[in-house]
């Protein structure tokens, strides 16, 4: 056996060696293999990816790896940086097919430089409903730099500063007006108080005071007047109420008007029941006179054939009456 | 006439210490050179040779783990939950992952498991392998036909290489490990976030640099404690200065200076 394969002087014997120190090795070329796999995922290599190209006026901050995200959570990867012939900045951007439909016609992508940490790249997709933005689709981006905005905002603040010096400058307007309040303050405290203030002259602060007097008996008067019209408000009111129940209470013109006309509808329907029986009266009535018309018709031959007997008994009579001897009259009458 | 004839034994005295020290390290990128050679060299991993390198691989590897990995880990809380707090404080927490991989698993990790190696293995390593050559063992080895460089010094070599690159990587994936949960607690919800914020820091360039890094700290900490540069051998003789502190030295120079250029290549 070679000399170099002896363990050194003082280590103890392993068990199996050759074998942990195979499974050793295997572990370690695993997890070699498993780190270098997760770094590629974590840099997307394993993703089907589709472009966005963002077109900047500068791409001052953008570095190549940065995060495009929406609504806060990363949707892709800025993966190149380029100057357009027209001098504007493009930044080339991997978005994940699986997050792509964030993304739609109506996007807009903004650039927010903060006062710390790196410019942000973010997108705004208001309209989800929109066609999905397409594969290599080229967009404006927005800028926003929060540090460009600090000259403007000192300029500003030192206008602001300057106009508050000259404001509270001591031959300021500000500070003369101060002035007069503090003395109108004075007049206000004094005897006069602000009728003073305002008229600076007793006779018409007094004819002020006379006004109010005047006023306030005024007020007095009307106040009477007011009760009055309350008191005759009130009996208007009782009035009102009485004529109410005149009119629609329970004994009123109103009910009892309904009433009658109640009755009036019962007497119309019993005088279109009596009319009903007299047209029935009638017509029995038109029936009489028909069989009436018969009847005369059957009495004129029964006249004729009374006279006819009457004429016979007539002839009879006389016979009689020439025959008969004790006759004192041969004229015989009819019944 | 005592004057120039001491400039002229200063200067030679520096031109002596210069060309020792150029020797030095010239003999430490030739025992380097010699080593990716042999490691490329199928000769090295032949029938015989294979079971001896495995098992320097397990020897070197195998004691360190443990501790070093419960060592890492708690130091990596510590400094995880100071960058959390801290960015927190400020209301940086954005940057809290950034700067905890950036810092840790980028910087700190690799240079630790370089200097564990470095005292607990690769030093002692050297130390037997000169006992070895000075017992004689190298010259039979060479009258016998056999290369003691690929016999001897080429497993041990390997050895530290290996036990750098693995402490390294297992306590990368352990800080990783913390630092998710320390963040995100015991939930799955944060795994794509912290995903793309792990991606996002390694970048092909830092990635390259990253592992560039390592494996030279790797090379170093075991080429180095190899060699017995000229200067090592008359200190030795002189006995002014133990050459363990001076090989210590030189070894922490060249950790140095990797570490320096990586923070260059980095950050520039």
């Amino acid at each position: 056996m070679d000399p170099s394969s002896q363990p050194p002087p003082g280590t103890p014997p392993v068990a199996h060696l050759d074998l942990k120190a195979q499974a050793l090795l295997l572990c370690v070329l695993l997890l070699f293999a498993l780190a270098v796999g997760y770094v590629l995922f974590a840099r997307g290599a394993f993703e089907r990816t589709q472009n966005l190209v963002l077109v900047a006026d500068h791409s001052e901050g953008v570095v190549v790896g940065m995060d495009l995200t929406f609504a806060g959570f990363a949707i892709g990867r800025v993966n190149r940086i380029e100057l357009s012939p027209e001098g504007n900045a493009r930044i080339i951007v991997k978005v994940p097919d699986k997050d792509a439909h964030w993304l739609r016609e109506s996007s807009v992508f903004t650039m927010e430089s903060g006062l710390v940490g790196a410019p942000k790249i973010r997108a705004y997709s208001g309209i989800l409903s929109d066609p999905a933005l397409p594969d290599g689709a080229v967009r404006k981006l927005l800028a926003g730099d929060a540090a460009a905005e600090i000259p403007k905002l000192m300029a500003s603040v030192r206008d602001l500063i300057a106009n508050l010096t000259a404001l509270t400058a001591s031959e300021s307007p500000l500070s003369a007006s101060l002035g007069n309040v503090q003395k109108l303050t004075d007049k206000l405290q004094g005897p006069r108080g602000a009728l003073g203030m305002v008229f600076g002259d007793e006779k018409e602060a007094q004819k002020i005071i006379t006004t109010l007097d005047r006023t306030n008996a005024l007020l007095a008067r009307l106040d009477g007047l007011a009760l009055k019209a309350d008191s005759l408000a009130t009996t208007a009111n009782g009035l009102a109420t009485k004529a109410d129940a005149q009119v629609f209470g329970a004994n009123g013109v109103v009910t009892e008007t309904r009433a009658t006309v109640v009755q009036l509808n019962a007497l119309l329907s019993d005088a279109r029941n009596s009319l009903k029986k007299v047209d029935g009266v009638l017509q029995e009535a038109q029936a009489i006179a028909s069989n009436t018309r018969e009847a005369s018709a059957d009495l004129g031959t029964l006249r004729g054939e009374v006279e006819a007997s009457l004429r016979k008994v007539e002839g009879l009579v006389n016979e009689i009456n020439r025959k008969w001897p004790f006759k004192r009259d041969a004229e015989l009458r009819l019944p | 006439m005592n004057q120039p004839s001491s400039s002229t034994n200063l200067l030679h005295h520096w031109l002596r210490v210069a060309s020792r020290w150029s020797l030095g390290w010239a003999q430490v990128v030739h025992l380097g050179a010699q080593i990716l050679v042999l490691a490329l060299s199928p000769s090295s991993y032949r029938r015989v040779q294979r079971p001896l390198v495995v098992q320097s691989l397990y020897r070197a590897t195998r004691p360190l783990l443990s501790s070093f990995i419960w060592l890492s880990a708690l130091v990596a809380l510590v400094i995880i939950r100071i960058v959390v707090a801290t960015s927190l404080t400020y209301g940086l927490s954005r940057f809290a992952l950034d700067v905890l991989v950036r810092t840790l698993v980028l910087e700190l990790i690799p240079l630790s498991a370089a200097l564990v190696v470095a005292v607990r293995y690769s030093l002692a390593a050297g130390d037997e392998v000169r006992g070895r050559r000075a017992a004689g063992e190298f010259n039979a080895q060479l009258k016998r036909g056999i290369d003691p460089t690929r016999d001897i010094i080429f497993p041990r070599v390997l050895a530290s290489c290996f036990a750098v690159i693995t402490l390294a990587l297992l306590s990368s994936v352990i800080t990783l490990v913390l630092t998710y949960l320390s963040v995100y607690g015991f939930a799955l919800w944060g795994v794509d976030a912290f995903t793309r914020a792990v991606g996002q820091v390694f970048s092909p360039v830092i990635a390259l640099i990253f592992l560039m890094k390592t494996v030279f700290l790797a090379l170093a900490v075991a080429v180095i404690p190899m060699v017995t540069t000229p200067r090592e051998l008359a200190l030795q003789t002189s006995s002014r200065a133990p050459a363990d502190l001076t090989r210590l030295a030189r070894l922490l120079a060249v950790i140095l200076l990797i570490e320096v250029l990586s923070l260059v290549g980095n950050y520039y």
